[in-house]
């Protein structure tokens, strides 16, 4: 939106506009690198990295798939099947670097995997993307339904129900540098998040990257400018099979094992939540989008046994009110931070956060006693939510909770609009223009 | 000399409904060719079939002499022949900048490419340029095509048609729904846009028609009941009939 005026609009200037240009375009990957190299200095805690390094995986996944929905509008159930058939292939060439003296070090693995990934997209590709819309969507469940009758069937290569495992620490060195531990893996992730976003990033602006957003507006137009709508979706389905397999390989790094599931409809589904709750409209939305589900996923899941439940919610949520994602929500805010009037809009945000945090502790508690009452554990009486022990098999707690949950909705009725009326005031033309 | 556009014995049928009813048309290269016929006649079909949209039941088309019979609408633009729609068919979601770039990409050589960056094609971006000063839409370039207003697409429209240079243009009812200065600026932008192309032209304002085009041609249920210079239609008694009342008002 901000950019500015391109180079071929002043010729005069081409020069310093295009220095000034690049170094803008270089900026943020600049920073992105920064970061990662910095994280695991500022962020000390011992269940860090791993979460970190899950998180890279995730946003290689997620932005692969965004070149699918985001950029190409195809709607895939499927697309664990190249991250889970790139991350074997990964792990099998691992296993061979180990065993048999093939050279292929470590940080090499996540791009065999990637070509694992190529290679099955641009087998099931080829029929994949004849149609868009709903054909796509349902023979992309297809393909993921005979990957997962296909693990059953190949469990020399797939490894049956226990998967496959793999041995990082056998690999050849490369500069004599090992990757035994979780801290030198999250450098090698870092590097592979960088490059393989850095040129996802690329490929949108390239022509077949442009056309696949011209094929997702109007497929049927983009035949009459010269381009088959069918090649394009191939080109860019390939293209996301291969990131798709690099973030396979990146796992099979990490993990050291993969299982079917990995490729399985979870999976594909896992995904698809990452790419919308972040945003499927700007690129950095389904970063967004990994890193908070990833977030949630590994810290919810210590606290509560229905934090599927929770993302759940939060993912229809995100259709319901925010059909933009996380991203496109912040971006609504991009005027109003130009204009400088943002400020005006903290206050009634925060009430509504604030009421809407008590509406969401309201019906926490409630979800979260009905499971414990429903659950098979009976030998307990008490059950802590919310730093307090509650008695779910008294009255008290339930008409506690029942209260938040109505105060909250109730405030919500009143903060929203307030909220809403704010955003409005705030994006309202200024009157001396 | 050969054809720009040659329809030879062309049949249409959807179903049992017979629309394009043996149909024979040769166009001359360089000529600004318009089609007409009441409404129904079969016209947009008949564009629909040259440009591949739709297969022919029978018959054959061909474009500059070579057969191009059940070619899809990519192969068929890619040998020179591009079209515009009657009802507006832009890129929404991107910007006016975009649409008017996607219609040149392919006519430069950049095709399926991922190894070039579109904003660095510097032969891409002059054209785009180019298109867009014609269209009067470089103030508009950031704007997505889809907040336009009416006008302002319809002349979008025909500019991702010509972006991508063709030789043979076929514009489908261009000045459709557009108040009179508003037309009067699009047969303007026509006018200069085809200059030496070959033009045919669906369009339903006689004015325009008349004004614009150097041979007329007249679709009647499916059928071409004439096919001669302006003057001579508009005089011809068989045209007269179809357009009931309309050949004073043309006169």
């Amino acid at each position: 939106m901000s950019t500015p005026a391109p180079a071929t609009a002043r010729p005069l200037a081409v020069g310093r506009v295009a220095r000034t240009g690049r170094l803008r375009a270089y900026a943020p990957w600049l920073a992105a690198a920064v970061v990662l190299v910095a994280l695991p200095h500022v962020i000390r805690t011992p269940v860090a990295v791993p979460i970190m390094n899950q998180m890279g995986i995730a946003i290689v996944f997620a932005l692969s798939y965004n070149m699918l929905l985001g950029q190409g509008g195809m709607l895939s159930f499927g697309h664990a099947v190249y991250f889970g058939l790139g991350g074997f292939i990964a792990a099998h060439a691992l296993n061979l670097a180990g065993r048999d003296g093939l050279y292929l070090p470590v940080p090499l693995v996540p791009l065999v995997g990637g070509l694992g990934g190529l290679l099955c997209a641009v087998v099931f590709g080829s029929f994949s993307t004849m149609r868009a819309g709903t054909v796509f969507a349902m023979i992309s469940l297809g393909v993921g339904e005979l990957m997962a009758a296909s693990s059953l069937i190949f469990d020399r290569f797939f490894g049956g129900e226990e998967g496959i495992t793999t041995n990082r620490a056998k690999a050849p060195l490369l500069f004599g540098l090992s990757f035994t531990r979780d801290g030198e893996v999250y450098y090698l992730i870092a590097f592979w998040v960088l490059v393989a976003a850095a040129a996802m990033h690329a490929f949108s602006r390239t022509p077949i990257g442009r056309m696949a957003n011209a094929v997702r507006d109007n497929p049927e137009r983009a035949e009459f400018i010269g381009y088959s709508q069918r090649s394009v979706r191939y080109v860019s389905f390939c293209a996301a099979g291969l990131f798709a397999g690099v973030g396979g390989g990146l796992f099979a790094v990490n993990y050291e094992i993969l299982t079917a599931e990995n490729m399985g409809l979870t999976a594909s589904g896992a995904v698809l939540l990452m790419a919308y709750i972040g945003g499927v409209g700007t690129f950095m939305g389904p970063v967004i989008g990994a890193v908070v589900f990833t977030f949630l996923q590994s810290m919810l899941s210590d606290y509560t046994g229905i934090w599927l439940l929770y993302l759940g919610v939060l993912f229809l949520a995100t259709v319901l009110f925010v059909p933009t994602g996380l991203a496109g929500f912040l971006l609504l805010h991009a005027p109003a931070w130009r204009t400088r009037r943002l400020a005006g809009l903290i206050g009634p945000y925060l009430a509504a956060a604030a009421v809407a945090l008590v509406a969401a502790a309201g019906v926490v508690g409630l979800l979260e006693m009905v499971h414990f009452v429903a659950s098979a554990e009976t030998t307990r009486v008490t059950k802590r939510l919310f730093w307090v022990s509650v008695a779910p098999r008294t009255l008290t707690p339930w008409l506690g909770f029942a209260a938040l949950a109505v105060a909250g909705g109730l405030g919500l009725r009143w903060a929203a609009p307030r909220a809403a009326a704010a955003f409005a005031e705030a994006n309202r033309p200024e009157p001396g223009r | 000399m050969t054809p720009a556009i040659e329809l030879v014995d062309v049949h249409k049928a959807f179903g049992a409904t017979p629309i394009i009813r043996g149909v024979n048309l040769a166009i001359e290269p360089g000529t600004r060719q318009a089609l007409i016929g009441p409404n129904g006649a079969g016209k947009s079909t008949l564009f629909n079939l040259v440009t591949g949209k739709y297969p022919v039941s029978s018959g054959r088309i061909r474009l500059r002499g070579e057969d191009i019979t059940g070619r899809r609408p990519y192969e068929i633009n890619r040998r020179g022949l591009s079209r515009s729609f009657q009802v507006t068919n832009i890129f929404p979601r991107l910007s006016v900048f975009e649409n008017v770039r996607c219609g040149v990409l392919w006519s430069l050589g950049y095709r399926y490419s991922f190894w070039h960056r579109a904003d660095n094609a510097r032969e891409v971006q002059a054209r785009t340029e180019a298109v867009l000063e014609q269209l009067n839409l470089t103030g508009r370039r950031h704007v997505p095509a889809g907040v336009l207003s009416y006008a302002e697409q319809r002349a979008l429209e025909i500019g991702i048609t010509i972006a991508g240079g063709s030789d043979i243009v076929l514009l489908d009812e261009p000045t459709s729904g557009m108040s009179r200065s508003e037309t009067e600026h699009v047969v303007q932008l026509i006018r200069q846009v085809t200059a030496g192309k070959t033009l045919l032209m669906v369009e339903h304002d006689m004015g325009v028609v008349f004004d614009l085009a150097d041979r007329i041609a007249v679709l009647v249920y499916g059928e071409v009941i004439a096919h001669d210079a302006p003057e001579r239609i508009r005089a011809n008694p068989a045209v007269q009939e179809a357009y009931l009342g309309l050949p004073q008002g043309v006169a």
